[in-house]
């Protein structure tokens, strides 16, 4: 079967800068890809254009054969995507946004209404549902990104940074979310937290300065006899920080 | 219900949820009677009508619309949302028309408040109402006119004070292309550019309204107006969202 994420020799200049440069890699149902490489390595602008959000320079990228340039809409659908800062809209109470993107999506009446709940459920949302997400915690915000790209229980999740900002309980129910729902779907998550990468991602892909620099199991990369991070900084160290 | 309406519905309620609403509505209603009493010598006139309301109208907006469209698509900017807008399953341009949409209404909802207006010239007098009909939609128009052009501008900068200037400006000229001391200047230099400055000014359009004639060629010229720059906007967006 093909894989749900396909990601072919992507390419995305700014000027001068190549923030990414020829990345491939496909991503399989029941996969659950750790996304690591230092800030400014081009892990966000990868996601972004994998979204469809971001034009890329050259290469393609396909959720569930949807190409993400040729057939937007269509990628779109397939995808459950938690950008960068788990943007919402701060006026908006929790269930007001998941409603909104639940009816841009399609839903309607009751089935709405149980989408919502489902979501609010998995993220534990219920106790703040009428709240302005203004109000909320920065956790509580994260989590509302995330009921979001749950909302639609799409095969493919793209999820930038879900455990940033949450407290240990709080991280150890998204990786435990993550972990249940990986079978069903193919799932990339970036992350700066290495011990994440062991603890949900059954493969790891490293990246710096725009390049692919590793891509394997997180078992195999540790198993040479190095932790991790001692595999993460001679990888990636001396990578220069410009852009995000 | 197509996905425009739905972010139209968002945006109008996010307009009640911030200031932005009361505010603006506040302003415009006191600037449009202030300007209606005492310059427009509403009283004065001895004539039951609403022409000084409809000749002010114009140029509030001139001001107040760019205000609204400012924070268009900057403000999904600033808090990042832009990127969940533009990652969930709609094309681009119910994006875009959604938010015209939303404040086209709000535009509508302004222009509905000054209904003490109408009833004052009810009472004090026996208007032609279809006239004043005719006004109402000329000047929904106008905003809509503002309102796709200053959408645009918002698209093109992450600027909010450079989008307001940029789009007041070219609302201006759009306002006064058809001034006398334009066309004037024109046809003594550029005849041709006169002809194109009048059948682009929004302002002589509008007069027709006020007049109380809706002229089919005018409302195509205000759909044409709004349909272009809905269209540079999507152009833009697409090219500059994620800048």
């Amino acid at each position: 079967m093909a894989a749900l994420i396909e990601i072919e020799r992507l390419t995305k200049r700014f000027a001068e800068f190549t923030a990414v440069d020829e990345v491939s890699f496909s991503v399989a149902r029941g996969e659950v890809l750790g996304f690591l490489g230092p800030n400014g390595a081009g892990k966000s602008t990868t996601m972004r254009m994998l979204a469809g959000f971001m034009p890329p320079t050259s290469g393609t990228a396909r959720i569930c054969g949807a190409d993400v340039v040729a057939q937007p809409v269509a990628a779109k659908r397939s995808l459950g995507f938690l950008p960068e800062g788990a943007p919402t809209y701060p006026e908006m109470s929790v269930t007001g946004f998941l409603g909104f993107t639940g009816r841009i999506r399609g839903f309607r009446g009751a089935e709405l209404d149980d989408r919502v709940a489902h979501a609010m459920q998995l993220t534990q949302l219920e106790g703040v549902r009428l709240q302005p997400i203004e109000t909320l915690s920065k956790g509580f915000k994260r989590r509302v990104g995330l009921a979001q790209a749950l909302l639609h229980d799409p095969p493919v999740l793209v999820l930038d940074e879900p455990t940033d900002g949450l407290d240990p309980n709080q991280k150890h129910e998204v990786r435990a979310l993550i972990r249940r729902m990986a079978p069903e779907k193919a799932i990339v998550i970036s992350t700066h937290i290495l011990e994440e990468v062991g603890a949900v991602c059954t493969r790891a892909i490293i990246i710096a300065r725009g390049r692919v620099v590793v891509d394997a199991a997180p078992s195999v990369l540790e198993r040479q006899g190095q932790t991790l991070e001692q595999v993460f900084r001679s990888l990636t160290l001396g990578a220069p920080a410009e852009a995000a | 219900m197509l996905p425009a309406l739905t972010v139209a519905r968002r945006e109008l309620s996010g307009y009640f949820a911030t200031p932005v609403a009361y505010v603006f509505i506040v302003i415009f209603l006191v600037l449009a009677g202030a300007l209606t009493f005492t310059l427009g010598n509403f009283f004065g006139r001895g004539q039951a009508d609403l022409q000084p309301f409809f000749s002010f109208v114009p140029w509030l907006f001139l001001f107040l619309v760019p205000a609204l469209t400012m924070r268009l698509w900057a403000e999904e900017r600033r808090l990042g949302t832009i990127e969940l807008l533009l990652t969930l399953p709609l094309p681009q341009w119910q994006a875009v028309v959604g938010k015209f949409l939303a404040a086209w209404a709000f535009c509508g909802i302004a222009l509905a408040l000054t209904f003490p207006l109408w009833i004052t010239v009810n009472i004090l007098g026996e208007p032609d109402n279809g006239v004043i009909l005719a006004g109402y939609v000329g000047c929904l128009m106008v905003a809509g006119a503002y309102l796709a052009l200053g959408a645009a501008v918002s698209a093109l900068t992450k600027n909010q004070v450079v989008a307001f200037v940029l789009a007041v400006a070219l609302c201006f000229v759009f306002a006064a292309a058809g001034s006398p001391v334009v066309t004037e200047f024109l046809t003594q230099r550029l005849p041709v550019l006169a002809e194109i400055a009048r059948a682009l000014s929004i302002s002589d359009r509008f007069t027709g309204f006020t007049r109380g004639v809706v002229a089919a060629r005018d409302l195509v010229f205000f759909a044409s107006f709004i349909g272009f720059f809905l269209f540079v906007n999507a152009v833009v967006l697409d090219h500059r969202k994620a800048d």
